[in-house]
Formats: C-alpha cells, sequence, structure tokens
C-alpha cells in the first residue's frame, strides 16, 4: 500500500473502524460496504444517526448508495478525475483546513525547478521513453534527496545515495509559509488540478456536474476544528493500472481538509481477506520481509549488510532505527549461527531481481521457469487475471501442492477446468503431479489474525478439523523438519541458509506447533536471557536481540502475556478506544498519526474533536489513545541543526508523521511511487474512451504490460469491444468463492454466476432477463445468465458517444455448490506500476446473447 | 408420536393463543408471549462442554465470534457479543461459519493425482509429506543459482513458487517467509494482498 505509505508514512489504515461512528461525513468509494464490509458500515450507519452525511461514488447502484444521502454514479476507472475535481474545488474556493495543512502537510515545501507537470504530453518530468519508467529527480524537494519512506528507501539517483540523503540533517527541507513561491506544492498542486474543472470532472466520469458540486461542499462543509470526515474505499480502488494513485488522491484529500490523526478522521482500508494486513505485515510477498524491510535486491547496493543498511537507512523520521529492526531479524531468523563475523547470516537471503509478484509468477508458470507450486488457502484458477493463463501455466508444472479445506477450482483445474471444457486440452496431456490437503480454519487450530484497521486478535483451538486435516502451521514446521534432515550434514553453500535456519517450535501433545511460540518470536526477545521485550524500542543493532515482526512488538510483551488474546473492550462511557481489545500495531495504537489531533501548540483543535493532546504538567502527550509520538517531546521542540540531528531528533515537536523523513504528510509525494508525485487521471489500459486531458497519452505510461500471444491487449477504443466492464463481490460470497460455495446455506441464497446488464443495452440487443449471454474479451470468452438491471446506466464518453457498463461477479468456478465460469477468464494481466495490482475494475469487452460451444459442460451442470 | 386429532388442536390452539390470556389480564411481553414453543426450547449453545474465542475466517473487518463444542466438534458459532467491532452480529459470511466447519464438502484426507491420471487417489499424510519434501529439495537443488554470471550474489531459486497467506495466521505467514525465503531462498512468494 504505497499511496498511504507515501503520504502518511504507514501503509495501512489510519483509523479504527469503530471510529466511523464519530465522522460527520463519510466518503465510501472503491466499495460497497454495505454488502462487503456489513459489520463495519454498521459504524458508517451510526454516524449517520447522528447526523452525518454519508456518500456513496460507484459505478453500480448498491445497497450502500441506497443507505448513503447521496449516491453519484461514475464511469468505472474515472475516480482520480472525480477526486481531482474536489480537490480542485477546494483549494479553488479556499475550503482547505489551512491552519492543518499549512504545518502539517508538505504543501509549503519548494520543489526542484525543474519539475513540470503532465499538463502537456500526459507524463511527469522525469519520463524515460526507453527504459519506460521516471527518473525522480525533478519530483524532489529542492536541494535534497527525499529517501522513500516504504519499504525500500533507495531510489536510483545516481552518485552515492546515502551521503545525497544525509543531507535532510543539514536543516529543514525549503518551506514557504506564504504559499507564493511558484515551485511550492500548494502552487504545483494549483496548476497541476486546475484541470480538473466541474465541467471537465462531468465530461470524464459521467457524474452530472451538480451532484459532483453537492459532494464538494459535503465534504468542505463537514471538515476543519469542529468537524472531520473519513474515507472508506476497497478494492474497487486498488484494482486499476492507476490504483495506487486512486488511493494517494483521496489521501491528499483528507490531507488538505485535516481529516487524518484525528477522531472521526482518516483512510480506511476496507481489506478483503481476514488476515491479508497480516500477510502483508509479516509479509508472504517477494519485495519485503516482515515489519516492511526490503528484500534484499540484486540490482541495488545489497551486496553485503553493511551496504545494505547503509543506503537502506533514512537520516531522519523513525525509519533511522532500520538496522535495529533489519539485524533483530536475521537474529530471529537464523538464531545462534547468525554472527556479527557473517554478517548476522545476511549473506544467506535469497536476492529478488526483479517483479516476482502473481503477474510475472503467472508468466514464469507459462514459460517453463517455474516447475514447483505451493497453494495456501489461495484460489489462482478463480482469483488469478487471465484465469486460461493461469491455467495453462498450472498445467506446465511437474508438480503443486495445494491446501486447502476442501477441493478448490486450482486443485482441478486438470479435470474440470476451462481449458478442458473449451477442447484445448485433455486431462491425460496434464503432466501436473498434483497434492491436494485438507487445511484447518480458526478454531480448529490456534493463531492470530490482524484485521483491516492493525488489530492482531487471537483465535483458540475449540474444536478437531476432520480426518487428516492439519494447519499451515504444521504443514510448514513438518516441511522444514523434513527438509533440514534431508540437507543435514551438507557442505555446499547454497545449503547453508535451510541448514543455519532457526527451526525449533515445540509440538504439543497432539503433535501441533505452539503457535504461541512463534508469536513470541515474532514479538522479539533478549538473546542472553530470552526476556521477552514490550517495546520495539528495545530492539539493538549488535546482535543482541532478536525480532520477528518488529512493528508487531509488544503484543506478547511478557511470558503468559498475549495481548492478542486480550478481551476487554470499553463499557458504554468509554473512552472507546478499546486499548484493552486485541493488540494493535505499532506499540497499540489505535489511531495513527494521532499527534494531528492536536494543534501545533498541542491543545486540541476543538472539544469535540479531541483524542491526544500535551500535558505541560506532567509533561508528556496523554489522551485516550498510545501517542504516535515521542511521549516526551514538547511541541516547541526544535531540532538543532548544528548538531546534526538523526532520526525523529530532525523533526520539531509540531510535525505528526514520524515514519516520514519531514514529518509532514506527503501531499506531494517527491520519492516512493513510480507514475508521478501527484495522480492525474488516465484511463484504463483497455478502455472504449479517449483522455481528454492528454488523447495522445490516454492511459498511464508506467502501467506494467506484459503483452504477450495468450494475453492481448484490445487497443483503446476497439470497437469489437465497445462496452466497459467491471468486476464485483457478493454479500454471500467469499473472494476466490471456497469457503461460501461449499457452504450450503450461502451457495442457497447466490447460487451461480450472472452478468449484470443494464436495461438499456439488454433491449437493443433483445436479452431478457435470465437468458443465457456470452462475454468476450482479447483473452477469452465466459458464458453465463443476464441479470437485466437499472442498477447499471449509460454513460456518455468525453467524446459525447454513449457506452454501457457490463458488471460481472467474480467468486464462480466449478467447484461447490454453487457454480459459474470464472471471470477472470477475461481479464489480463496488466498491472499498476507500484504494486503489481491488476487491472480488473475497468476494461473493455463485448457481449452476445446465446451460449458457448463447449466440448464438455461442468460436471455439476451435467448431472 | 400419534397423530393428533381435530379436537385436540383446537383446544391446544385456545391455550396457545395469546389474545385470550392478555384479556386476563397477563402482561403481552412475559407471560401472554410464552408459548409451547418458547417454554420447551433450549439455548442451542446450552449442550456445549467447552467455548473458545474465535474470528471470522472471512473478511478483514476481524468480527469476533465464540465456538460452542461438544466432544471437540463444533456445535454453535456466534458472534461475541463484548466485540466493539461487531457487538454479537454476524454478516451472512460470519454467519455461516457453522456451515463452513462442518460443510458435506470438506476434505479430510489428502488427495494424489498422478501425472496424466484422470482421477484423485487418496494417499497417507506422512507419504505425501514425504514426496513434497523430496521434490522441493530436487527442484531446489536443480535450479539454485548461487552468484549471477557477473559474480552478482543471488543465492535463490525461481523454480519454486508460493501462493497464499492472507487466509492465514500471522505465524503460519512468518513460518512460510522463514522457511522458503530465509530458508530455500524462494523469490516467488505472494499472497492475496495484491489479487
Ligand atoms: S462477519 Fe462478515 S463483516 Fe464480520 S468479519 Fe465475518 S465476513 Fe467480515
Amino acid at each position: 500500500m504505497p499511496s498511504l505509505g507515501t503520504t502518511f508514512g504507514r501503509g495501512a489504515a489510519t483509523m479504527p473502524q469503530w471510529d466511523l461512528a464519530r465522522s460527520d461525513v463519510v466518503l465510501v468509494m472503491g466499495s460497497n460496504m454495505a454488502e462487503n464490509h456489513p459489520i463495519a458500515f454498521r459504524f458508517a450507519m451510526q454516524a449517520k444517526l447522528r447526523g452525518a452525511t454519508l456518500i456513496h461514488v460507484d459505478p453500480r447502484f448498491t445497497r450502500t448508495s441506497a443507505m448513503c444521502d447521496i449516491y453519484a454514479p461514475i464511469r468505472a476507472g474515472t475516480d482520480i478525475a472525480f477526486l481531482g475535481g474536489i480537490i480542485h474545488y477546494l483549494l479553488e474556493n479556499d475550503l482547505w483546513f489551512r491552519e492543518w495543512a499549512v504545518p502539517y502537510t508538505n504543501i509549503a515545501t519548494i520543489i526542484e525547478d525543474g519539475f513540470a507537470g503532465p499538463e502537456g504530453d500526459g507524463t511527469f518530468s522525469g519520463w524515460k521513453e526507453e527504459e519506460t519508467r521516471y527518473g525522480t529527480e525533478t519530483w524532489q524537494y529542492k536541494g535534497l534527496t527525499v529517501p522513500s519512506p516504504l519499504a525500500e528507501a533507495w531510489m536510483e539517483t545516481g552518485g552515492d545515495f546515502a551521503e545525497r540523503v544525509s543531507h535532510l540533517r543539514d536543516g529543514p527541507p525549503p518551506r514557504d509559509e506564504t504559499l507564493q513561491h511558484p515551485n511550492c506544492v500548494y502552487q504545483i498542486m494549483r496548476r497541476h488540478f486546475a484541470r480538473y474543472t466541474p465541467e471537465m470532472v462531468e465530461r470524464i466520469t459521467g457524474c452530472p456536474r451538480d451532484l459532483f458540486l453537492r459532494i464538494c461542499e459535503a465534504m468542505a462543509r463537514n471538515s476543519g476544528r469542529e468537524r472531520t470526515g473519513a474515507i472508506c474505499y476497497a478494492v474497487g480502488w486498488n484494482h486499476h493500472s492507476t490504483g495506487a494513485q486512486i488511493i494517494r488522491a483521496g489521501a491528499i484529500l483528507m490531507g488538505l481538509l485535516g481529516n487524518v490523526g484525528r477522531p472521526g478522521a482518516g483512510m480506511l482500508a476496507l481489506r478483503g481477506h481476514t488476515s491479508i494486513q497480516g500477510s502483508t505485515d509479516i509479509a508472504t510477498l517477494y519485495d519485503l520481509m516482515p515489519g516492511y524491510l526490503p528484500q534484499p535486491h540484486a540490482l541495488r547496493p545489497h551486496g553485503t549488510l553493511e551496504e545494505y543498511l547503509k543506503v537502506e537507512t533514512a537520516p531522519t523520521g523513525w525509519w533511522s532505527e532500520f538496522p535495529k529492526y533489519a539485524v533483530s531479524l536475521l537474529r530471529a531468523f537464523y538464531g545462534g549461527e547468525a554472527s556479527a563475523a557473517n554478517g548476522w547470516g545476511y549473506d544467506w537471503m535469497p536476492r529478488i531481481v526483479g517483479d516476482h509478484s502473481m503477474l510475472p509468477m503467472t508468466l514464469a508458470m507459462d514459460n517453463g521457469v517455474m516447475s514447483g507450486l505451493f497453494v495456501m488457502g489461495q484460489n489462482p484458477a478463480v482469483g488469478g487475471s487471465n484465469s486460461k493463463l493461469v491455467q495453462r501455466g498450472l498445467a506446465k508444472l511437474e508438480w503443486m501442492v495445494v491446501r486447502d479445506i476442501a477441493e478448490t477450482d486450482t486443485a482441478t483445474f486438470w479435470r474440470d477446468g476451462h481449458l478442458i471444457r473449451d477442447g484445448e486440452m485433455r486431462p491425460e496431456e496434464i503432466g501436473t503431479e498434483v497434492f491436494l490437503m485438507p487445511g484447518s480454519l480458526s478454531g480448529e487450530k490456534a493463531g492470530s489474525f490482524t484485521n483491516t484497521h492493525r488489530l492482531v486478535q487471537w483465535h483458540d483451538k475449540v474444536v478437531d478439523a476432520p480426518g487428516d486435516s492439519t494447519s499451515e502451521l504444521w504443514f510448514v514446521d513438518e516441511l522444514g523438519r523434513r527438509l533440514r534432515k534431508l540437507y543435514a550434514g551438507s557442505t555446499r553453500p547454497e545449503d547453508q541458509p535451510i541448514i543455519n535456519l532457526r527451526w525449533d517450535y515445540p509440538r504439543d501433545e497432539e503433535d501441533e506447533p505452539d503457535a504461541e511460540a512463534v508469536l513470541r518470536e515474532i514479538n522479539g526477545h533478549r538473546c542472553a536471557d530470552g526476556q521477552l521485550l514490550s517495546t520495539f524500542q528495545d530492539l539493538k543493532e549488535d546482535g543482541s536481540t532478536a525480532c520477528g515482526t518488529w512493528i508487531y512488538t509488544g503484543v506478547f510483551p511478557e511470558a503468559g502475556k498475549n495481548l492478542a488474546r486480550a478481551r476487554k473492550a470499553d463499557g458504554p462511557e468509554g473512552p472507546g478506544t478499546h486499548l484493552g481489545w486485541g493488540f494493535a500495531w505499532p506499540a497499540n495504537r489505535r489511531t495513527l498519526n494521532n499527534r494531528a489531533s492536536a494543534d501545533p501548540d498541542g491543545r486540541p483543535w476543538s472539544e469535540r474533536k479531541k483524542l491526544i493532546q500535551w500535558s505541560e504538567e506532567k509533561g508528556e502527550w496523554s489522551g485516550p489513545d498510545v501517542p504516535d509520538f515521542p511521549k516526551d517531546k514538547r511541541p516547541d521542540y526544535q531540532p538543532n541543526w548544528e548538531e546534526r540531528p538523526k532520526g525523529v531528533a530532525a523533526h520539531s515537536g509540531s510535525e505528526p508523521f514520524i515514519m516520514l523523513a519531514d514529518g509532514r504528510a506527503g501531499l506531494f509525494a517527491p520519492s516512493g511511487l513510480k507514475d508521478g508525485p501527484l495522480p492525474e487521471h488516465y484511463e484504463s489500459v483497455e478502455t472504449p474512451a479517449t483522455n481528454p486531458l492528454h488523447p495522445s497519452m490516454s492511459s498511464s505510461p508506467a502501467a506494467k504490460r506484459w503483452d504477450q500471444q495468450d494475453n492481448r491487449l484490445a487497443p483503446p477504443g476497439d470497437p469489437r469491444y465497445p462496452h466497459m466492464l467491471t468486476t464485483f463481490r457478493l454479500t454471500e460470497h467469499h473472494s476466490g468463492g471456497t469457503p461460501t460455495r461449499i457452504v450450503t446455506t450461502t451457495a442457497e441464497l447466490q447460487p451461480e454466476m450472472f452478468c449484470e446488464i443494464p436495461v438499456e443495452l439488454a433491449g437493443t440487443l433483445g436479452i431478457r432477463m435470465g437468458d443465457w449471454v456470452v462475454l468476450a474479451t482479447e483473452r477469452g470468452e465466459i458464458e453465463t445468465k443476464a441479470m437485466v438491471t437499472s442498477r447499471l446506466r449509460p454513460f456518455r464518453l468525453p467524446d459525447g458517444s454513449e457506452c454501457h457498463q457490463l458488471a460481472l461477479p467474480w467468486h464462480f468456478g466449478w467447484a461447490g455448490f454453487a457454480t459459474g465460469d470464472v471471470a477472470n477468464v477475461l481479464t489480463s494481466v496488466v498491472g499498476d506500476a507500484n504494486t503489481g495490482m491488476h487491472e480488473n475494475k475497468s476494461l473493455a469487452c463485448a457481449l452476445r446473447p446465446g451460449r458457448l460451444n463447449r466440448v464438455q459442460r461442468p460436471r455439476r451442470e451435467a448431472r | 408420536m400419534p397423530r393428533r386429532t381435530i379436537p385436540d388442536r383446537a383446544v391446544e390452539f385456545l391455550r396457545e393463543w395469546s389474545v385470550p390470556r392478555q384479556m386476563a389480564g397477563q402482561d403481552h411481553r412475559r407471560e401472554a408471549a410464552e408459548s409451547a414453543m418458547a417454554r420447551h426450547g433450549r439455548p442451542r449453545t446450552e449442550k456445549a462442554d467447552s467455548v473458545g474465542t474465535s474470528i471470522c475466517p472471512y473478511c478483514a473487518v476481524g468480527c469476533a465470534q465464540l465456538i460452542y463444542a461438544k466432544d471437540r466438534q463444533p456445535i454453535a458459532v456466534e458472534g461475541d457479543p463484548s466485540s466493539p467491532i461487531n457487538q454479537g452480529t454476524l454478516c451472512p459470511k460470519g454467519a455461516a461459519t457453522m456451515g463452513l466447519m462442518t460443510s458435506p464438502m470438506r476434505l479430510d484426507r489428502v488427495l494424489h493425482r498422478a501425472p496424466h491420471a484422470t482421477e484423485w487417489r487418496e494417499v497417507s499424510l506422512d507419504w505425501a509429506m514425504d514426496r513434497i519434501a523430496h521434490l522441493t529439495k530436487q527442484t531446489r537443488d536443480e535450479s539454485f543459482v548461487g552468484d549471477a554470471p557477473d559474480g552478482t550474489r543471488l543465492n535463490h531459486t525461481m523454480a519454486i513458487g508460493s501462493l497464499g497467506g492472507a487466509t492465514l495466521d500471522n505465524e503460519e505467514n512468518y513460518l512460510i517467509k522463514k522457511l522458503f525465503t530465509a530458508g530455500l531462498g524462494m523469490v516467488f512468494v505472494e499472497n492475496q494482498a495484491r489479487v
């Protein structure tokens, strides 16, 4: 989540869900919250009962729209134009929260002279056409180089990176608090967003101007000292080739309105899977190690631990502590075998060489680079973009281990998949050896999940899973034990990492590894005596501490005290931060950046919106939440630049964003984003529309494209694919569908796949409710039933022509009780420049009545 | 049970009918609201011999649940009323957790599909673990690259991938990352965070 990271310092939701009840305006966008996060939506409804304005902006009218005060329809993939329009409105009418944003954001900071926006040719300054990427030199603060606050601080700058960024310790970045300097962020933003007029918003998004302006007014009216607002978003924002920049636009909006770090304010990322936040924090991701530390990269100056620490340690801001976290992680991984002499085992770590995310992984299978695959609780045959390409890739593997609670679509691709049905392959031709192993659920094993607002919550083992089911904890531990036996005694250098891994997890009487022992390793301890640590401030760079994930330190502060299992919520008398329920990383803070809930002098902005404040008597920050700021740092503290201060000592007492180099929210992001320091509207990679802002650079130049034989993209405006297609989720089903398609109740409620088709288009094509229809893109065709509805309405494209949008739920496949074709057969492998996130929320497609001519019908249907 | 006659039913209906009892002065929220069903109904969690705290396995809202069990089998999954997130409620998915745990489609044996086979066969857990460990080692050993031709340290294998994590426990994610990345040198380790 680089967007929130570059803006506020951490890539996670800034507020707890229950805090929405205290908002005065809630903008739900890129999310159908009432249907997909229904229990969280209760808090928005509570706010509404207290008088808050609820707004829903979405291509589809849903039950969220029905519950909101204002619903605005937009064409899929035009969110940046809409949000950019609101930013334009606030700046031009001077309705932003100036007293908050001038001191707390980089709006007054001066940017390099060479910076130029995309107003002309559609690219920001620094675009390298041959390399299809940006150089970020001109995006920097004037005269400085600012390291990225995300996992990898290092950037391609030429010269000695560490030396360049060290100048942040010489003095504060240049600012003009009068906001007059032509290259201060305020003036750059005014020029940039000048094009996002209400007329342009209407032209691009299709949202009527008056409706758009009502939303601008509601946002502005409900922000300031006395009032706060929140944005709730989900993958309706992420799943675009411009996904990270859409979220950036939302974050900039919140930054301008002073809506972060305060009660009822913030960005609430609504995530889909129970522990998707946890699996990002303790990253099962190729580029991150636990705690947002960068995976060593072969093409960066990461050769030795010394070099790695040198370029990845930020001179100012909290990330100056980086070496402590990195060394402690290596100590947790390699235990006693890690020593100062061997760089704490750094050399044993693998180096990445590029993008190894899901989309390139799909191609690696297809191209024969990958021959073995573990799939644990995921269903890529349904959830992966360009599903037939995924299935072709699976068919080329030598072996695959699928671990899940039921027979998944992925596990049975060789028998029932689209390749078989479409007559492309027979099972006998597929050489993949497949293992399908039963896994277990929460309740059948003990462990913790981290929810969408960073709350770590424990679940007990209460019951036994059926038959031979085992937890992933057991599986990975067992596999580790067996592999270590196989490798024991090897002297080959490449076998040393596995041999030297610290792998000694105790098992209980049922042969289950002790999950609490693993959580204690994640929490961290002192190596000498095993003493558990209660704060990451006790971690050391000298190898005397071991810690699996520094941001989780404190979750298990002493023996027998598992705070993830803490179950003491606040009563009706408050304060409502529920510090005794679970553990929220970091340091049990519930609202991030909460220093910003007080004014620069440390006083609450208003009685109604107070949270953390400076107490002169106690000499510390206090309030009902854990301060996200050095506890005893006075609001009037000023760095002594003579001493070249380091870390947060280089931030003044009124710079609340401790993770960022300059302590201020990044409205303008000098580093960390690969497709621009400010969000710009680009059309999706496949679209019937042309971008009126820069027709010759219609979609994002930096988006990742993999144009190859079986992943072809339709050119913009291709007449064969005249409709826009978006995908969505249903209340009754979950993501790839396995855990709901096998449940009788949920399968009965939503028994099969369908396609939402606007009434007008259905009329033209002679399609009636329940008819079979075929949808087609360059990647493939699927058949499904028509759901003719007025929830989708026709739009005018920027050139005035009419366009229809179709919408597909994407949970279905052939396994389980509730079945249907895989929506992702239609989507392509194309990704966001920053995250590699796929673009499944807006693409171009064709629609016709009828069915496909299939070799084999899915089993269930044949019966 | 013998078939009830029509007069029996009439008598029972009259006895159960709340209106006459209300007219006779019973409180419509108390005595008069009671029926035979209410009198004989028992809480579905009553037979539980244990209860544990749990978290909904579906979305990331993180609703807390109470799992009631008898003889180590689930008998009910309820929203935890003390949770500040869900205050006892669950959405249609969360409320389906019991159905998920006891689904007739749950897998309980290890299945193996040999190359080119058209059907599964059942195998033992131990056999599968053994074979998976051997395949992992073999693929890793065949594909491991220590240094690039120019001497750059790589120390990795691109031939084995791992997908998944977002539905798993933090502790499980940690072990996956530790074994696969730090131990085996796999670089293709991903989960649903980008999906
Ligand atoms: S009950 Fe519903 S809203 Fe709550 S965590 Fe489960 S799926 Fe999400």
